[in-house]
């Protein structure tokens, strides 16, 4: 009855669990489709504005950020308490199953899929102690008891099995430890200028709940060149070829040591990872005020809009007198005007220009709210025009300067690469990677270890002692049971032992 | 120059499959034939022994496969040929596009299925399997073709030879362990309605076809996963961070799903058998859409996105 009940109880939450995994999949398919929150911004709102019908409705069930919601967290820790819950119980079993020795020989060994009987020359006792002997050499766990020999091996299936699904639920706890106190930060650094681990120099900045300022490496990377290379033959025209970072880097006060920085060949520093996720132009600049004053000078970010690197950006000089100084248009690495208008027509910097519209305005007072480096807020100003009404926009090349209407210039002194570099922490990667590690080392003993069980016994007859070997095995897929059968026979003298029948498919 | 000499053979095996496949068609409708004689006997026979009763027709069942199989090996030939040679003229491992993955993988698929024939005489899987390779190649000539190209950045790494060889072989064990499911399906049917005859009547046990689809999807699973480990540990080292839900990743971990539901499916009483086949037809079938789907209809990091 208690038997029967076990039996019952595994076999629903085998199928609960199986409902569940079956949810899990259908569930995780909405956020492949569907632009998400976390990853593209930008896109949710484009496609909300795209589909304002359902917009609405898709936002409060959370179709925007699937793997954020509540519902998505429901079935994973709804699979999580089954896993646990299903597996605590089957570790008491295995246990004790352990310490047991293998199953009484059973009254009918002829009933068994496989079976073999036949005469012996030896004796019982002969016969016993030769079937142990060959029963432990094949790593059988043995009993003898009175006239027979029970053997047992296989247990390392269940020992996979139990395996395979803790490695999960600790990859489960891997995942959350490093949701909660991992960090990851991105910067854009130009050649020639440096960064140091330190929230106020992040350009975005996210981190699981756990992490303090504190956990930061203190360090500090120089970027000194950046190398892109790209694609100019027929094939791929245009695609990316190399990017090397050559930087520099300190651990904390030490001294710089060189490092490179490739993709797919972060830079470790103290455990962190940096990375090369992106770069862009900055060409460099010097704005003079018509009182003859530089009012700004170096390199500008100028952020790409397409895969040929048409930049756009603005330069400001807020220090120009008599009024503010604003500068908005592109860089274009490889520069041409068609009916497009201007845009680049290739990544690398074959061709550079830059394309402005000036404005200009009362000088504005501090307020201290930060802004934008990527956009110019245009309250107070207008676009600066000639004497005869023509809006002022012009293209130079590097080493050309333009005089503007108003007595103030604008000089395109050189262009530098930047590169946006990726801070990462991920404490929790290692607990991850090692758990499925494992879990492929237990899946791969449950699915192939063959849990076996074999029998022989000694009948005395009136003809002289007759043996009877039989065996089970208990899983699918499982072959050469009756060989053993009839290998075991044949140590305990049985001669004819071919004659094995093996019973069922 | 060497490009040319690797899509030749390349093209030249996607039609040599075809024919192969027509060759096993015409098998397949050879073995139809002794039927149109009403003959009750057989019905329900259930057995694989082919009907004896029309001893010509049987040569023209053997005919047929030998010269379906012979003909799978010359295109085996052609395609392996076609795929050393796009790495030799590429001078990198050939699996850097969708052109590539489907050519290599289903180079795969064509060695195991012919492995199967040469050691254990299975030309049962003929017709699914020519069916298979020529869908596939066709596509992938016609379709997927690109010229070849060095890599991206991304893939330059250790991890892409790892990553990428073991998603190839696995998704060659997946599309066999699949179209051993979809034949015990049709066969397990046609045992429970007694209608076994024709060419099911040349298939094996559905119980053997159930076994011989799960001792497939045993090998590919865990080699699934150790895929999807070595993309995150490869993501890692390229984007800096090993998950990030990615469309290819969110549907490599929904195939995984489904497969481990599978193996889960096999061991759950109301799932075995005919359920669990549904399965492993339904896995095969997110991982062909995380691979053209995916590719295709959504944007991610995967280079491989685009033809
Ligand atoms: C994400 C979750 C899970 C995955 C990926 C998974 C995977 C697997 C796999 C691959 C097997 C096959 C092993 C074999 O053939 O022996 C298996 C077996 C099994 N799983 Fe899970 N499992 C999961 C969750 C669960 C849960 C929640 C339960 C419990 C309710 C469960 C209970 C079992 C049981 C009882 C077996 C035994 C099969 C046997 O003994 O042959 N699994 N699981």
């Amino acid at each position: 009855m208690a038997l029967l009940r076990l039996f019952w109880v595994q076999l629903t939450s085998m199928r609960t669990a199986l409902l569940l995994l079956l949810t899990l999949a259908l569930v995780a398919i909405p956020g492949s489709l569907l632009p998400q929150r976390p990853i593209a911004p930008i896109r949710v709102s484009d496609w909300k504005a795209a589909n304002p019908a359902v917009a609405d409705l898709y936002e409060a069930i959370g179709l925007f950020d699937v793997y954020g919601s509540p519902w998505f967290a429901a079935v994973y820790l709804l699979l999580t308490v089954s896993l646990i819950g299903c597996i605590v119980p089957r570790i008491q079993v295995y246990a004790k199953a352990l310490r047991q020795p293998p199953p009484r020989t059973p009254k009918r060994l002829d009933r068994l899929p496989a079976s073999v009987a036949g005469a012996t020359a030896l004796s019982a006792d002969e016969a016993l102690t030769a079937a142990e002997g060959v029963l432990r050499a094949k790593r059988f766990r043995v009993r003898r008891e009175g006239d027979s020999v029970a053997a047992e091996r296989g247990h390392l299936r269940e020992f996979g099995n139990l395996l395979f699904h803790l490695s999960f639920a600790l990859m489960l706890l891997g995942v959350a430890w490093n949701t909660l106190w991992s960090y990851k930060g991105e910067v854009i650094v130009v050649e020639g200028q440096a960064f140091s681990n330190n929230l106020t120099q992040y350009d975005d900045f996210s981190a699981g709940s756990q992490f303090k300022p504190a956990n930061l490496q203190p360090f500090t990377i120089w970027v000194d060149t950046f190398t892109a290379k790209f694609e100019t033959g027929e094939v791929q025209r245009g695609a990316a070829r190399v990017f090397e970072a050559d930087v520099r880097v300190a651990h904390g006060d030490g001294a710089p040591e060189e490092a490179r920085i490739e993709v797919n060949h972060p830079l470790v520093v103290d455990g962190t990872q940096v990375h090369l996720i992106g770069h862009g132009y900055a060409p460099v600049v010097t704005v003079t005020d018509p009182e003859g004053n530089v009012a700004f000078s170096g390199p500008v970010v100028f952020l790409p809009q397409d895969g040929n690197f048409t930049s756009l950006g603005v330069i400001k000089a807020p220090d120009a007198r008599p009024n503010y100084l604003g500068f908005e248009g592109f860089f274009l690495p490889t520069a041409v005007v068609d009916q497009q208008g201007p845009h680049s027509v290739f990544p690398d910097a074959l061709a550079p220009e830059l394309f402005v519209n000036v404005w200009t305005g009362a000088p504005r007072e501090e307020t201290g709210r930060p802004e934008s480096v990527y956009s110019l807020t245009k309250d107070g100003l207008e676009q600066m025009t000639t004497d005869d009404g023509k809006v002022v926009t012009f293209r130079i090349a590097p080493g050309q300067a333009i005089d503007l209407p108003d007595g103030s210039s604008l000089s395109f002194d050189d262009w530098r690469r930047w590169t946006k570099l990726q801070v990462s922490s991920e404490p929790g990667l290692w607990l991850v990677i090692g758990a499925v590690g494992l879990a492929v080392a237990g899946m791969m003993l449950s699915m192939y270890v063959r849990p076996r069980r074999l029998w022989l016994r000694i009948v005395d007859t009136p003809d002289g002692p007759r043996v009877e070997a039989g065996g089970l095995d208990r899983a699918e897929s499982s072959t050469g049971l009756a060989d053993d059968v009839a290998e075991l026979a044949a140590s305990a003298g049985v001669e004819d032992a071919a004659r094995t029948q093996e019973v069922g498919p | 120059m060497i490009e040319a000499y690797s899509s030749l053979p390349m093209v030249a095996s996607a039609v040599i499959y075809l024919l192969a496949m027509m060759a096993h068609a015409a098998e397949w409708a050879a073995a139809r034939r002794p039927v149109e004689v009403p003959e009750r006997v057989l019905v329900g026979s259930g057995g694989s022994e082919p009907a004896a009763s029309e001893p010509e027709a049987e040569h023209r069942v053997t005919l047929f496969g030998r010269i379906g199989v012979a003909l799978t090996v010359v295109g085996a030939l052609a395609h392996v040929v076609g795929v050393v040679l796009r790495g030799v003229a590429a001078d990198r491992l050939p699996w850097g596009n969708m052109y590539e993955f489907v050519t290599s993988s289903l180079a795969f698929a064509v060695v195991f299925y012919l492995v199967l024939v040469w050691r254990r005489g299975w030309t049962w899987l003929g017709l699914p399997v020519t069916l298979l390779l020529s869908v596939g190649q066709g596509l992938a000539v016609t379709v997927f073709y690109v010229a070849i190209a060095p890599l991206v950045p991304a893939l330059h790494s250790v991890w892409f030879i790892i990553h990428i060889v073991a998603a190839a072989i696995s998704a060659a064990a997946f599309n066999v362990g699949a179209i051993a499911a979809i034949l015990y399906l049709i066969r397990e049917r046609a045992e429970r309605k007694g209608t076994v005859r024709g060419y099911l009547a040349r298939l094996p046990k559905a119980a053997a076809l159930d076994d011989f689809s799960f001792r497939v999807h045993r090998f590919a699973f865990p080699l699934w996963t150790f895929v999807i480990l070595a993309g995150a540990i490869w993501a890692d080292y390229a984007w800096g961070r090993f998950w990030g839900w990615d469309p290819k990743e969110t549907w490599s971990l929904v195939t995984w799903v489904v497969y481990a539901a599978y193996l889960h499916a096999r061991v759950t009483a109301g799932w075995k058998g005919v359920r669990a086949a549904w399965l492993a037809v339904l896995g095969v079938v997110t991982f062909w859409f995380n691979f053209v789907g995916v590719n295709l209809l959504t944007v991610g990091l995967h280079s491989y996105a685009g033809i």
